[in-house]
């Protein structure tokens, strides 16, 4: 197989991932090709799969360009950076990494949750400053027993639900249809979610319909009081809105694992002691980064050996 | 040590005698003359509050009751010697290592704590202190703020909470309340504790050692006494390992804070949580420089909602003594 061609158009950032790839494959590196576009020209017939992650992944333009091209292995779970109905049309398959990173995520968005309630980021600045000699920090919110929204009821959604649950925390959802069998309750609406919880999560798959489901109204429902956590994309809060609501006083307080451009941050937000703000670790462990990556390169030797792919989408 | 003249007073509390009602029961208030909070908002409604650092020293020899506030001076047999007629000191936190216990039995005055006022708030803040160091949230909200993610590129990875095997130390209301947390988390249960409780579903050892032998974190929350000074120390350190993490919700001194330090400074050990210090408000300095160690200000329990639930339980234990009924958090030893 090392002679298949596979192009990663994601950076290189995991070196066991690079590796993985390198000892199977001729590996591409879109990222340290300095004339892109005639790198792929003269690359159209020989690659034949591509690797991509939550920051690039492989898009209708792309896909056209790769005429070759059967399988995208995605170094993620969300699919919102590959045209799927794209690859569909061209009958390429395409694979992600579901389930190895659910507990990974659903752990940072409780200590999302914790950090912003109890101020966790901000006593630890106060220590560190020296502040602690001059006198002891405020009162901060209890977590135990707050109401948890949760945007998006799937793998992560519940893995959120269950931890929250053992802080008896009664929790309700939105999801595109109710789901039977589950005890929590169910809001036909964000807005109407966001109005009645303390803190609203963020766990649906980004697509065209979910863009800035956080909007300007949700963010009101949520209000002066209410906490937003966003451990699924940037692109699902419309982030001028949010700064300017965290800002103002009006929402009161956020814990953010993704932005809309990442990796920049809007900076308003670095002097409040109202967020967290993290530049997208939620699958960022040792552990579970190399269970990842075994699953898309387990999905890729699979594919061009002709067996059943480990995780495919399509 | 400064010495205050004689006639300074101390700063008076904020919601103390209401001298008229002599109908109401008698608290003597005891605190630091540095502590000035105000008190509990519904005390005296209840109770006629004089503050030992003012009343009347006749007050003392009647007075059958002691609220601690604060913390407070400690409560030693000298202390005691001074109220013939006491027959109760409530305090106001979970741990009591400021009070002589064995002397308060030899008297026949009984003690009572915050119950399990704060047991919540404490385990919230455990978690969260685990979470943090293990996933880096501290360390990595600082590297945004810092500006560094664009310039440096994406920050290096932590390590998994889920699953990992947590070893508490102290399965009292609050070790059992971390205990059901950490378990929807899909991490190991084993603790230690003076007795096995055979009831619950976690692996119990002996020693804090063999403890640490078996777990990835150790999380201490049992009281502060003669027998758990410095339970934490090199040798425990030594079996956690170099990816061990210490959370310290309990007391400063359930760790031996010097060698801890020197432990994360070779990197001998993986990281540490710690809302106590055996010198408050004083940290050690050498720690500040760490991104795998958080540090919080003694603030486990301080939210509003703990705060009023423990004016429940101060109240109720300062109610039934009066009404001669059973206490509501007595401290058995």
């Amino acid at each position: 197989m090392e002679s298949i061609s596979v192009l990663m158009t994601c950076p290189p950032v995991h070196p066991y991932l690079v590796e993985a790839l390198e000892k199977r494959f001729t590996l591409h590196k879109l990222d340290s090709v300095p004339d892109k576009p005639q790198f792929l020209s003269s690359h159209r017939d020989s690659i034949r799969a591509v690797v991509g992650n939550a920051a690039a992944g492989a898009d209708a333009e792309l896909i056209d360009q790769l005429p070759k091209l059967e399988i995208v292995s995605s170094y993620s779970v969300g699919l919102d950076k590959i045209d799927l109905a794209k690859c569909k049309e061209k009958g390429i398959r395409v694979t992600n990494t579901p389930d190895v990173l659910t507990d990974d995520v659903a752990d940072l968005a409780l200590g999302l949750m914790l950090a912003v309630l109890r101020r966790l980021c901000e006593s630890d600045r106060y220590v560190r400053s020296g502040l602690w000699k001059k006198g002891d920090y405020k009162l901060t919110t209890k977590f135990s027993g707050k109401t948890v929204g949760i945007i998006g009821l799937g793998r992560i959604g519940m893995a959120i639900a269950q931890r929250a649950e053992a802080f008896s925390c009664p929790i309700s959802y939105f999801s595109r249809s109710q789901k039977p069998g589950i005890n929590y309750k169910y809001h036909p609406s964000v807005v109407d979610l966001a109005a009645n919880c303390d803190i609203l999560v963020v766990a649906c798959a980004l697509t065209p319909e979910t863009r800035h489901i956080i909007n300007r109204e949700v963010i009101d429902a949520l209000g002066p009081k209410g906490v937003l956590i966003n451990i699924g994309r940037g692109p699902h809060v419309d982030e001028a809105e949010l700064v300017s609501a965290l800002v103002e006083g009006r929402l009161g307080g956020a814990g953010l694992d993704v932005f809309q451009d990442e990796p920049n941050v809007p900076e308003e937000l670095f002097k409040l002691e109202n967020v967290v703000l993290l530049p997208h670790v939620g699958s960022g462990t040792v552990e579970t980064r190399q269970a990842m990556a075994d699953l898309v390169v387990g999905n890729l030797e699979a594919h061009f050996l002709n067996k059943p792919l480990l995780t495919p989408v399509v | 040590m400064a010495v205050t003249g004689t006639n300074q007073s101390p700063p008076a509390l904020s919601a103390t005698a209401h001298d008229g009602d002599d109908s109401l029961p008698v608290v003597l208030i005891h605190r630091f003359p540095t502590f000035t909070g105000s008190l509990f908002p519904s005390l005296p409604t209840h109770f006629r509050l004089l503050d030992l650092l003012t009343t009347d020293a006749s007050n003392l020899q009647s007075a059958t009751a002691i609220l601690c506030v604060g913390p407070p001076p400690p409560v030693t047999p000298e202390f005691l010697d001074r109220f013939p007629s006491l027959k109760i000191v409530v305090c106001s936190s979970v741990g009591v290592d400021h009070v002589d216990l064995p002397e308060c039995r030899r008297r026949g005055i009984v003690v009572t704590n915050a119950g399990s006022a704060f047991a919540e708030d404490v385990a919230d803040y455990a978690v969260a202190l685990l979470i943090d160091v293990l996933r880096r949230v501290s360390a990595a909200d600082r590297y945004v703020r810092a500006g560094s993610w664009p310039v440096k590129g994406d920050y290096p990875l932590g390590s998994k909470v889920s699953g990992k095997r947590v070893g508490i130390l102290g399965l009292g209301r609050i070790g059992s309340a971390i205990a059901t947390r950490l378990a929807a988390f899909g991490c190991q249960i084993r603790y230690s504790s003076r007795k096995e409780k055979p009831s619950l579903p976690f692996a119990f050892y002996k020693t804090a050692l063999d403890l640490a032998a078996n777990s990835d974190v150790l999380i201490a929350c049992c009281a502060l006494t003669d027998e758990t000074f410095h339970v934490i120390n090199g040798e425990v350190m030594t079996v956690l390992g170099k990816r061990g993490v210490i959370i310290n919700v309990g007391r400063g001194s359930l760790v031996d804070e010097k060698e801890l330090v020197e432990f994360l400074l070779r990197g001998d050990l993986g990281g540490a949580g710690l809302d106590v210090f055996e010198d408050e408000p004083h940290v050690p300095k050498e720690l500040f420089a760490l991104d795998n160690v958080v540090l919080s200000p003694h603030s486990a329990v301080v939210t509003p909602e703990s705060i009023g639930t423990l004016q429940d339980v101060v109240i109720g234990n300062l109610k039934a003594f009066f009404a001669g009924q059973p206490l509501i958090s007595p401290v058995i030893d």
